[in-house]
């Protein structure tokens, strides 16, 4: 019962005035930030670091944290309303959000993520209060066997019980995967795949470049294609009445989806060099894995919302955990908090929860009370989103087409991402013309520079065993499941097969 | 070899008196956009939490009309990070936080065609000493006890680092060649990386900087048997040096801020001034003790000198560690 009362000093704290309302408006900043692609939290976090120096130290990280959280929210509402990633943590969110709302949807999508993004954020507040020193230790034992058996498990979950085509998917697989390869090797250093010797190859290929290309640019194209620009305008009014149905049916169709991102988004999230992103594409794929209509899927599935909504912001919160605890950075933004905590005195660390009580439970405070805020607030703007569907496509379709380039341009300043933006929405709209999956490849290029170096540091420490996979005990399991989930398709055809050979006999 | 960061300090002075200073400049210039902080890391390592610190120390003294903006690009051992800022469309704003793989990294890959000697120097902001860190649960006390489990292990002892040729690996090589020692190295993507993987027990030992494995120490965590710096850590006042070993040998790594090639003048004037300052604030000078950081202020044209005795200084070592 220590906790439950650190916890309500904690809380009080976050109430106090101020606190309050820098959770407001860093909430509400950050659910702007959040929606503008290209904008995500980390540039967020960043350009604001500033102002924190104008309140107490407690405030100002309770500040930067609401950005974080409000972002997290933000980031689906682009994906959803126009097709673009808000942030890389949202891409998952295109998959189903943006089908859903050309079916005149939009609300239901917008509801179900932000109901899917409170529940994943207050399982996660929940499990990081109880078990934050714990769940420390657990993260450190996971070393590169068994992130990469992860990494393997994520690749099983999009190929196994997929119902695309499975060559087809392995094909989308594999192509990301040379994407996300392209750039330094990063264990030898050595330069690989500069293609056509372009220097600008070097820095590899972003992945927020790719997103914004395929489903940005190319969603685009595709809708001018199929529907020769007469886009019907079947977009709903918003009524009040009309969002609580929206929000009932979130919450029974999507239940399963934002189970499965709560709690799987926390674990990845508090692993060092994971993060929101690769959290939400994992439990998108799980979702998928384990639902009664995976077919649903990329054509409008409100489990596919909830899923990755709920896993990105309980990854948030999760990836809090092993930069408070060991002073490793879990994601991007997370870095850039610790460089704010260090000049704010406070050393994070094995000592930060004895030494600095106050300011971890004040914190954790501030998160119930960012996660709640930001739930109201995105609420409350949802109209607003709504009302901007209901333009004329031929307008949206420019507008779409410069926040693409504009939000590409803004991640890096690199005229270089622009071309090849274009390049990918074309690609993009070939592939989808012949039927490939293209989620498989955006997956391939996050969890593919994850992979590959754990991959290879596990061979080094085995001396080149590939049994290193199985038989330590947290890697052995996850690779077995993995294995089998990509054999599923195999046997299940094999299952199939065998009547039909009876009845012919 | 020798290689004493006083002796360097001598021949950069040298340098100096050979070359007139630099004349003073109209201080007109200014940033008219975010600045781009490129670091030559991974998150979380010690550039990456240098960078950080400064960017805070700027934005808290409101030293900057503009925002420093960190850019983490780690790839390739910092070659990421030196092509993008030699290939800078705007060099006025593109500064480069850097360790020894600025002088190590174009060496090694002499196909990138870098020349450091194009970068334009800013500042010094200090060198970073190296220890030699066990798990506590290993049960090794001292450095004795350590060259007896490696070779105990035969060839199995699995040691972590920041890659071939990176600083870490150039002091394991040098150990391991002077104790006849056999370890298994395992390449991570920066120096925090590496510390969190001794903490969870993946790997054994490490050769990481005070600053990186700081946390895990008052921890209790992680031991530190052996300091690679010419005396002993003040820190760490038990811990004996490899030089009250008999070896003739200390190495350090260099936490410099420099500007992209073809900085202009006015630019480069105006960061060497805003990064004059932030070394003089309290803040930067306590950091500088609390990480167990070595001052070595320099000005632009010693930097420059510096850089030449570092690059040949590193040419042998990495002749030695390919050989």
């Amino acid at each position: 019962m220590e906790i439950l009362g650190l916890l309500g000093d904690g809380m009080l704290i976050a109430l106090q005035p101020l606190n309050l309302l820098l959770i407001f408006a860093g909430v509400t900043v950050g659910l702007f930030i959040g929606a503008m692609p290209g904008l995500g939290s980390v540039n967020g976090v960043a350009i604001l670091l500033p102002i924190t120096f104008l309140v107490p130290p407690s405030g100002a990280i309770i500040f930067l944290a609401a950005i974080y959280y409000g972002a997290m929210y933000g980031g689906a509402i682009s994906s959803v309303t126009l097709g673009i990633p808000g942030a890389s943590t949202a891409v998952a969110t295109t998959f189903d959000g943006r089908p859903l709302a050309m079916k005149g949807r939009a609300s239901l999508a917008l509801v179900t993520a932000a109901i899917a993004s409170f529940i994943g954020g207050s399982v996660a507040n929940i499990i990081f209060t109880g078990f934050a020193p714990v769940l420390a230790s657990v993260a450190l034992s996971f070393g590169p066997p068994e992130i990469f058996a992860l990494m393997l498990l994520a690749f099983a979950t999009f190929v196994g019980l997929g119902s695309d085509d499975i060559p087809k998917t392995i094909f989308s697989i594999c192509l990301g995967l040379v994407l996300g390869a392209i750039g330094f090797d990063q264990i030898s250093g050595a330069p690989r795949l500069v293609l056509f010797d372009i220097n600008a190859f070097l820095q590899g290929i972003g992945f927020l470049v790719l997103a914004i290309g395929v489903y940005g640019i190319g969603e685009m194209l595709w809708t001018i294609e199929q529907t020769r620009g007469e886009v019907e305008n079947n977009t709903p009014k918003m009524t009040a009445r009309g969002m609580a149905s929206d929000a009932g049916e979130a919450i029974r169709e999507g239940w399963k989806g934002t189970a499965i991102g709560s709690f799987l988004g926390f674990f990845v999230g508090i692993l060092p060099a994971a993060g929101a992103t690769p959290a939400s594409l994992m439990a998108y794929g799980v979702a998928k894995m384990t639902s009664r209509k995976p077919e649903q899927f990329g054509r409008g599935s409100v489990d596919g919302i909830a899923a990755p909504e709920a896993a990105n912001n309980s990854a948030s919160t999760g990836s809090m955990l092993p930069m408070l605890t060991l002073g490793i950075p879990g994601s991007p933004t997370t870095a850039i908090l610790l460089g704010g905590m260090v000049i704010w005195g406070l050393v994070p660390g094995p000592r930060l929860f004895v030494d600095e009580s106050e300011f971890v439970w004040g914190l954790i405070g501030s998160f119930y009370i960012s996660n709640m805020a930001a739930l109201f607030i995105n609420l409350a703007f949802i109209p607003v989103f709504i009302w901007m569907l209901r333009m004329p496509f031929t307008i949206l379709a420019p507008m779409i087409f410069v926040l693409s380039i504009v939000g590409g341009y803004a991640a890096t300043r690199d005229m270089f991402d622009i071309w090849l933006i274009l390049i990918f929405g074309f690609g993009a709209l070939v592939l989808r013309r012949l039927d490939y999956p293209l989620a498989p490849a955006v997956l391939a290029i996050v969890l593919g520079p994850i992979a590959e170096p754990t991959l290879r540091q596990s061979l080094l420490l085995s001396s080149g065993d590939p049994m290193i996979f199985f038989t330590r005990p947290v890697a052995g399991p996850i690779t077995i499941i993995a294995i089998i989930l990509i054999l599923l398709p195999a046997l299940k055809l094999l299952r199939r097969k065998k009547p039909a050979a009876v009845i012919g006999e | 070899m020798s290689m004493t960061k006083r002796a360097l300090l001598l021949l950069s002075c040298a340098g100096l008196l050979a070359t007139t200073p630099m004349a003073a400049l109209a201080q007109e210039w200014e940033p008219r956009r975010p600045i781009d902080f490129v670091i030559m890391a991974g998150p979380g390592g010690g550039a990456d939490q240098i960078a950080r610190f400064i960017q805070s120390v700027a934005e808290k003294h409101d030293m900057t009309t503009r925002p420093l903006v960190p850019n983490n690009k780690g790839g390739g051992s910092g070659a990421e990070a030196l092509i993008h800022v030699s290939g800078a469309s705007d060099p006025d704003h593109t500064i480069l936080v850097t360790l020894n793989s600025f002088f190590t990294t174009p060496l090694r890959q002499a196909n990138l065609g870098i020349d450091i000697q194009t970068f334009t120097p800013v500042a010094m902001m200090g060198v970073d000493p190296f220890a030699l860190w066990v798990h506590r649960e290993s049960g090794i006390t001292d450095f004795e006890g350590f060259l007896t489990q490696v070779r105990a292990m035969n060839g199995e002892y699995v040691m972590g680092g920041t890659g071939v040729g990176q600083e870490d690996s150039i002091v394991i090589a040098f150990m391991s060649a002077a104790y006849g020692l056999d370890v298994k190295y395992i390449p991570y993507d920066g120096g925090g990386a590496v510390a969190r993987d001794l903490a969870g027990q993946q790997i054994m030992a490490t050769v990481n900087n005070p600053s990186e494995a700081k946390g895990f120490y008052e921890a209790g965590d992680f031991v530190p048997l052996l300091a690679f710096s010419d005396e002993r850590i003040p820190a760490y006042p038990d811990v004996p040096t490899i030089r009250e070993l008999g070896q003739d040998f200390s190495y350090y790594n260099q936490r410099a801020v420099v500007g992209a090639p073809g900085m202009s003048e006015g630019a480069a004037a105006y960061y060497q001034d805003l990064f004059t300052k932030i070394y003089e604030t309290e803040e930067w000078q306590g950091y500088l003790t609390s990480e167990s950081m070595s001052p070595l202020w320099m000005n632009a044209d010693e930097q420059r000198a510096y850089w030449g005795t570092q690059v040949e200084s590193h040419r042998a070592l990495l002749a030695e560690l390919d050989g």
